[in-house]
Parts: C-alpha cells; structure tokens; sequence
C-alpha cells in the first residue's frame, strides 16, 4: 500500500509498503530518516521515540498505515539546519551520549517533556524517561542533560 | 494483508462483520509486538484510531474503548480514582500516550492493569456489532487467558464506569516501576452508601478474578455509616480470603506461593489506605480533622 505522511515538515510519500509494517520501518527503510533506532520492536527500550501529531510514541508499535495523513517528527526534525536543539546540545555537552543508540529517544522524550514542563523536577524527570533504556551511561548524564536544557530554556 | 481503515463507527462495524478475520488495532501496543514478532499474520487490520466515537468519554461515565492510558489519568483521575491509578502504571509515559482500555480488554491478558480496577468497580463492557450493541458486566467479559466474551463479528466499543461512590485503591506488584507486567495486582473500590465493597485480583489466576468471599467479609464486618478505624485482624483476615481467591501459577514472573503472599499484603494495604480515606472524608464532613 501507499502511505501519504508529512514527516518533519515535508509531504513524503512511501510505496510499497507492507500493510504490518511498523512506522518506525517506513521511517528508516523507506525514507531514509535512521535517527530513530531499532532495538527491542516491542515498546520496552523507547529508542524509536518520535512524536505522532505532537505525543511522544514508540514508532515500532504504530501501523504504518495508522500514519496517513498524519504528521511525524523525528529526532531529525529537531534540528533547526546546523543548529541543534538546546536537548540535543546538553547532551553533547553533558557526556549524556556513550554508544549513543538511545540518545534519539532519549532526545524526542527530554524534548517532549521540556515543552510541558519547562523546569521539571528530579522526580519528574525520571518518570518521563521511565520508558527509554540506556545500558551505558548508569543514566546520571542523561539526567544532568535534561537539567542543563531545562536551565537553559 | 490488508489495512482497514473506518472512519465512522458505523463503518467498523460493517468491515467487522464482512471481516471477522481482521485484528482490531488502536493503540498497537500488543497487536505491534505480535506483528513485529512473526507471531501473528491476520488476514487484516482493522485501524480504530480514526473514529472518533471510540476516543471520547462522557459524563456518566462511558469512556470510549480507544481513548488513551494518558487521558484516562489526565482527565478522569478525579471522578475514577481506581483506573486512573492502574492507568499510571502501564508501560511507560510513550506507551500510556497510545494504549487504551479496549486494548486491554481486547488482549484479555491475566495480567491487564485495568482489569482488577474493572471488576471491583462494577464495570460494564459495551460490545458491539452490525447485529446491534451488547452490554457485558466485566464479571461476564474474561473467560479464560487471553480469551474475552466477544464474538468475531463484534468490537470493544466502551467501558462503562460509575463516578467513584467512595474511596478506591489500586495496588501492583513487579519489578519496577515502569515497564512492568504485574507479578500480581489488587484493586478495592469501596461503596459507603451500600455498605460494600468490590475486591479484585489480577496476575493470578486464569482470569482476573473477583474476591467475592472477601468482598461478603468486609460488607459484614465493617460500618461505613460510622466507620471505626480499622482493626489488624480485619485487615489479615481480609488479606487472607482476598489470596484464597486466586489460583495463581509459577512463572517466570513469580511463584505461586509468592503471589499469595503478595495478594494478601496488598489488600491488607490498599485496605487500609481506602479506610484512612474514609474516616477522613467523614470527619472533614463533621468535625475539623487536626492537621
């Protein structure tokens, strides 16, 4: 089937596309945008995070055709051309990256929060990240990030 | 495979009934994972996100099948305390963003968050096909594990739920806080105004599971007219026949000797904290409380 989506801004149009397929699959194999990673396919690690119509989601658990007319940001959408977003800076600066196959998720749910919550709490910010898995940092940085991007807001 | 996708409810129900084939998916958080897994190929999807029936409540309370985990805690944390607090407990905040009630009655897992909440709450099922709506009382809807009353021509439409009349706990066992599928649960919703309460188990047996014995207990012992504080022998009690009620297994999420005990110490708990809530709405209602 045909999936009409605007993902980031753009009308992007996928071919092809097998009717079980997950959005985060369209997104990475069919559109080339790779910033959302593949881990766990079942909601459990938060790596493939991205925002449907605004809500923070686990892209492998939406339809892809559950996207039509839809519009999608990624962790690429961030990004205003070379100038990254004040999330994604902190995380640079904070050393919140290791492996850094969690940090697009990390980043979309950090973003998410900051625009609900402009200074959230500890409390607050370990609720929020509940669902993305970091198996390098011991989560500390990534905390420290949020805090810095939240300070910086 | 191929992706149905109504936009009435009217709609839905027509491609059921033509369809019985088709997997309904909202929010895809079990239907995905079966997807992604190579542990289901239905013949079709049947996508509920657009219609708009299914993603509103109302007063009263009918809450529709589609509506998310997050709005249920949002908006409903006030007038339904119980399926608020289980709703605070799925997955994780992107999962409670897409996961929805019907979904969880429609996986009629053991282990479903809102279940116990459901059954201790006097919750009613509304079904329905091109034949035409179908109430179920949740106490008729979990026939077995994973298996629920509705036939293949129907769909989970609504959930309907009285504003709390009193006080109302939920309590979950697991590893952690997010991300956990329960090793046991427990919800208690208390009725002052008709002396009762609705006692609930999930994670522990076939089914979740009323505590009928338990509930019959606590409507003859306590006053909820005048309510006294509690004494520990009703709580155990209470714990004990609230275990009894369970036929839980081993897993790999625990023992079945675990999952008694456990039972037992989140009724006494949950108990206790709908009680305290109790005499303390009362006394706010009478006399000032002492700060």
């Amino acid at each position: 089937m045909r999936v009409n989506v605007t993902v980031n801004g753009e009308q992007r149009q996928a071919d092809d596309v097998w009717e079980g397929e997950s959005l985060l699959f369209v997104l990475r194999e069919r559109l080339g945008l790779p910033g959302s990673k593949n881990a766990c396919e079942q909601g459990e690690c938060g790596s493939c995070t991205v925002y449907l119509d605004d809500v923070p989601v686990c892209a492998c658990l939406v339809a892809a055709g559950q996207v039509q007319d839809r519009e999608v940001r990624t962790v690429e959408g961030l990004a205003e051309g070379d100038r990254l977003d004040p999330v994604q800076e902190a995380f640079v600066e904070a050393g919140a990256v290791q492996c850094g196959f969690c940090t697009p998720g990390l980043v979309v749910q950090a973003h998410d929060l900051l625009s609900r919550v402009p200074d959230p709490s500890d409390p607050e910010i370990r609720e929020a990240l509940a669902g993305n898995l970091c198996r390098c940092t011991g989560y500390e940085k990534i905390l420290d990030a949020v805090r810095l991007a939240a300070a910086r807001r | 495979m191929d992706f149905l996708r109504p936009e009435t409810l009217a709609e839905a129900l027509e491609l059921k009934a033509s369809r019985p084939d088709a997997v309904p998916i909202a929010g895809g958080t079990d239907v995905m994972v079966e997807l992604n897994f190579d542990h289901r190929r239905p013949g079709a999807l049947l996508d509920l996100t657009r219609v708009p029936e299914l993603r509103q409540w109302s007063d009263g309370l009918r809450i529709g099948a589609a509506v998310p985990y997050a709005r249920i805690i949002d908006e409903l944390g006030t007038a339904l305390p119980g399926l608020a607090m289980a709703a605070r407990t799925v997955g994780s905040p992107q999962i409670r963003n897409r996961g929805t009630v019907g979904g969880n009655l429609g996986a009629a897992s053991p282990a479903g968050d809102t279940h116990p909440v459901l059954l201790a709450s006097d919750a009613v099922i509304e079904v329905a096909s091109t034949r035409g709506p179908r109430m179920i009382p949740a106490t008729e809807f979990y026939l077995g594990v994973k298996r629920n009353a509705l036939e293949p021509d129907e769909l989970i439409v609504a959930v309907h739920l009285a504003p709390a009349a009193g006080p109302q706990q939920f309590a979950k066992v697991g590893t952690r806080n997010a991300m956990v599928i329960a090793v046991c649960s427990f919800a208690i919703s208390l009725f002052p105004g008709e002396n009762r309460v609705g006692a609930a188990v999930g994670s522990a047996a076939p089914t979740p599971r009323r505590a009928h014995e338990a509930e019959a207990f606590l409507a003859a012992e306590l006053d909820f007219a005048t309510p006294k504080p509690l004494l520990d022998s009703v709580k155990r009690e209470f714990g004990e026949l609230v275990s009894r009620a369970a036929s839980p297994i081993d897993d790999v999420r625990g023992s079945a000797a675990y999952r008694e005990h456990a039972l037992a110490v989140m009724a006494r708990r949950t108990l206790g904290w709908a009680w305290q809530e109790l005499l303390s709405r009362k006394n706010r209602g009478g006399e000032q409380s002492c700060a």
